[in-house]
């Protein structure tokens, strides 16, 4: 092995291994790890140990900025801009204002949803280390992968390689950089 | 990849009464099943043959866009007094249709319904195609499509701002905010799906095509954290979105005086009827869908026995909504609103109103049966006659309001043209070009999410 290394990769066959493997290496005392699977599994999260996403906090952010930007907009055209007198009505009306605001505040919110998503998962990241394991083909099929990086102060290829052995995986491979 | 793995699961899911998914799936063969569909099924005869079908009813539409603009719109056949005709018929027609990928993406989310799985992904794919064809008819309504920015507030050298006072420019941010966040919410669910298909694909052009939408996906625990959060937060934010933009879409009409639109209740009528003629439109779809690529195990009886049931809900609250119309014009005693209604029921146009009645009411009475519910052949029949239906009941709003108002001496008839009827056509061929791309491009159903519901017994998941 002359390149180095990122990690070691150990396969499950169901969701349930996976999770027990994850709260074995936390109790290890290992922390730089991720776990892959196709679907969504939510005892992963108290597994690894996991911080709740933020990714709410940056959406109402985003809602509350286009809430302001379309009511301020309405008032800007309304009462500077283009004043113009409808049928006797107040310059501020804003109760006719409310469904643009509305939808101005949906359409940041949601776009902020998507940016936050997707940088908060690193993404785009057409390469990772991960999809040199020629089996990691199927974590988006029906595989369950766990990986303890090399990066982890307690990782020894030795060591580690029999703690994940000694979980019994379906196999254990060498995820090159 | 393990074909042991299949026998594992046959025995669990074939317990459980009425199952959403088909007995003897695994993760695997889920996967492999829905992905086979762009990847390995290829050219089917019958995708050739509806896509040829389906795209020289496109080029008629383009056909008619390109009459449409050299003649300018006195082709079609609006004129004083109805200067509303086909165009905004067919604009609430189709936004209509999409309410419904929105109601079963966010709304049954929400409500935790796991039956919307298999169907929510081509459903929203038929929410964002019925927006682009309601989005042509206002286009070119404007009469000079090229000038439809104005629409937008922007500075401009004529110091000219839209009135914002006016459910018109209310309609402008509703619909555009709900494309776009159709969009966002149909690709958030995509993501996931696409890194399956990177892994699947063989060829190097679909893999380097997948791997790119797919943004270098790879399922990661803290990935789904995030994911599982952004699911949650649009669902919810597309939940008053979609209630929004019908409601707003029912202004355009309720606040204007004509009798006939002025009434509060159009709202709450409008929304379900969006829903009632979505669901329809789904089923439309769905049942074909299900039979050519031999989808059954995912989309079983019981997701076409839920939607007929939304159906009958949906289609009882658009009946109460024109019981009321009719007890308001006698209650109101107001002969304006009498009159309307006298109009629409006896008047040139009653024949409208009454088929109405027969297609949206009456008929589909049938899905009170469990039997007619079950019978698949039928369903298709009678989700085609609540489409014709809710066409209908635009036409009838419209129509019927504006071609009789408060003078005899401004009445007027309203005959639409054939190129309103080849507009209105060609935008079919628009929606089921783009579905045909669709379901032969990307997964038709959400594979990630069918894994979340098959049965937890030797295959983990929680």
């Amino acid at each position: 092995m002359t390149k180095p290394l990122y990690g070691l990769m150990a396969e499950f066959e169901t969701a349930d291994e996976l999770v027990h493997a994850c709260e074995a290496a936390h109790a290890e005392g290992y922390r730089k790890m991720d776990a892959y699977s196709p679907l969504p599994i939510e005892e992963l999260h108290h597994a690894l140990h996991i911080p709740d996403t933020p990714l709410p906090k940056f959406v109402l952010a985003g809602g509350l900025a286009g809430m302001v930007a379309g009511m301020g907009l309405l008032q800007w055209i309304s009462n500077i801009a283009y004043p113009y007198n409808v049928g006797g009505r107040p310059l501020n009306s804003w109760p006719s204002f409310i469904p643009i605001t509305f939808e101005l505040t949906v359409l940041f919110a949601g776009l902020t949803t998507l940016v936050t998503l997707v940088m908060l998962c690193g993404l785009p990241m057409p390469y990772h280390p991960v999809f040199n394991v020629p089996r990691f083909k199927s974590a988006s099929r029906d595989g369950f992968f766990f990986c303890i990086e090399a990066e982890d102060p307690r990782f020894d290829l030795q060591r580690t390689k029999e703690f994940l052995n000694s979980l019994r995986p379906s196999d254990v491979s060498e995820v090159e950089q | 990849m393990a074909p042991e793995k299949l026998e594992t699961t046959a025995t669990a899911v074939q317990t459980s009464p009425e199952p959403l998914v088909g007995p003897g799936h695994s993760y695997a063969s889920v996967t492999d099943k829905i992905s086979a569909v762009p990847l390995e099924v290829g050219w089917p005869k019958f995708w050739i043959v509806g896509f040829t079908i389906a795209f020289m009813v496109l080029m008629m539409l383009l056909g008619t866009i390109t009459w449409l603009l050299g003649k300018g719109v006195g082709v079609w056949g609006i004129n004083i007094p109805v200067g509303w005709g086909f165009d905004i018929i067919n604009f609430v027609w189709w936004i209509g249709i999409g309410h419904a990928g929105t109601l079963i993406s966010a709304i049954l989310l929400l409500l935790k319904q796991q039956w919307r799985m298999s169907i929510s992904r081509f459903a929203e794919a038929m929410t964002l195609f019925a927006v682009a064809c309601a989005f042509l008819y206002p286009t070119f309504h404007t009469g000079r499509p090229w000038l439809a920015y104005w629409l937008l507030p922007y500075p401009n050298t004529m110091s000219l701002w839209p009135q914002p006072r006016s459910p018109l420019l209310w309609d402008v941010f509703a619909v555009s905010t709900y494309g776009t966040i159709s969009l966002v919410f149909w690709y958030v669910g995509l993501i996931p799906d696409l890194a399956s298909m990177r892994d699947k694909a063989k060829s190097r052009f679909a893999q380097v095509a997948y791997g790119i939408l797919a943004l270098g996906w790879r399922g990661s625990a803290r990935h789904w954290t995030h994911y599982e959060m952004a699911a949650l937060v649009l669902a919810g934010m597309s939940t008053p979105l979609v209630l929004s933009v019908h409601t707003v879409v029912s202004f355009d009409f309720a606040v204007g005086l004509i009798p006939g639109w002025h009434a509060t209740i159009f709202p709450p009528y409008f929304v379900a009827g969006a829903i009632y003629s979505g669901f329809a439109m789904v089923l439309t779809l769905a049942i074909p869908l299900r039979s050519w690529y031999k989808l059954q195990d995912f989309i079983t009886m019981k997701h076409i026995d839920n939607m007929c049931k939304v159906m009958l809900a949906t289609g009882l609250i658009v009946a109460y909504g024109y019981a009321m119309e009719a007890f308001m014009a006698w209650y109101s005693g107001n002969i304006w609103e009498l009159f309307m209604f006298k109009n629409r029921t006896t008047g040139p146009y009653g024949w409208s109103y009454w088929s109405l009645i027969l297609f949206n009411v009456l008929v589909p009475q049938l899905l009170w049966s469990r039997k007619a519910r079950q019978n698949v052949a039928l369903v298709f029949v009678l989700s085609l006659i609540i489409n014709i239906g809710m066409w209908l009941e635009r036409f009838v709003i419209i129509v019927t309001s504006l071609n009789r108002d408060f003078l005899p001496s401004s009445w007027g008839m309203y005959y639409p043209t054939k190129f309103d009827w080849s507009m209105f056509i060609g935008s079919m061929g628009l929606f089921t070009t783009l579905l045909f791309v669709f379901v032969r491009l990307l997964p038709s159903i959400a594979m990630f999410e069918i894994r979340l519901i098959l049965p937890k017994k030797n295959k983990g998941g929680h």
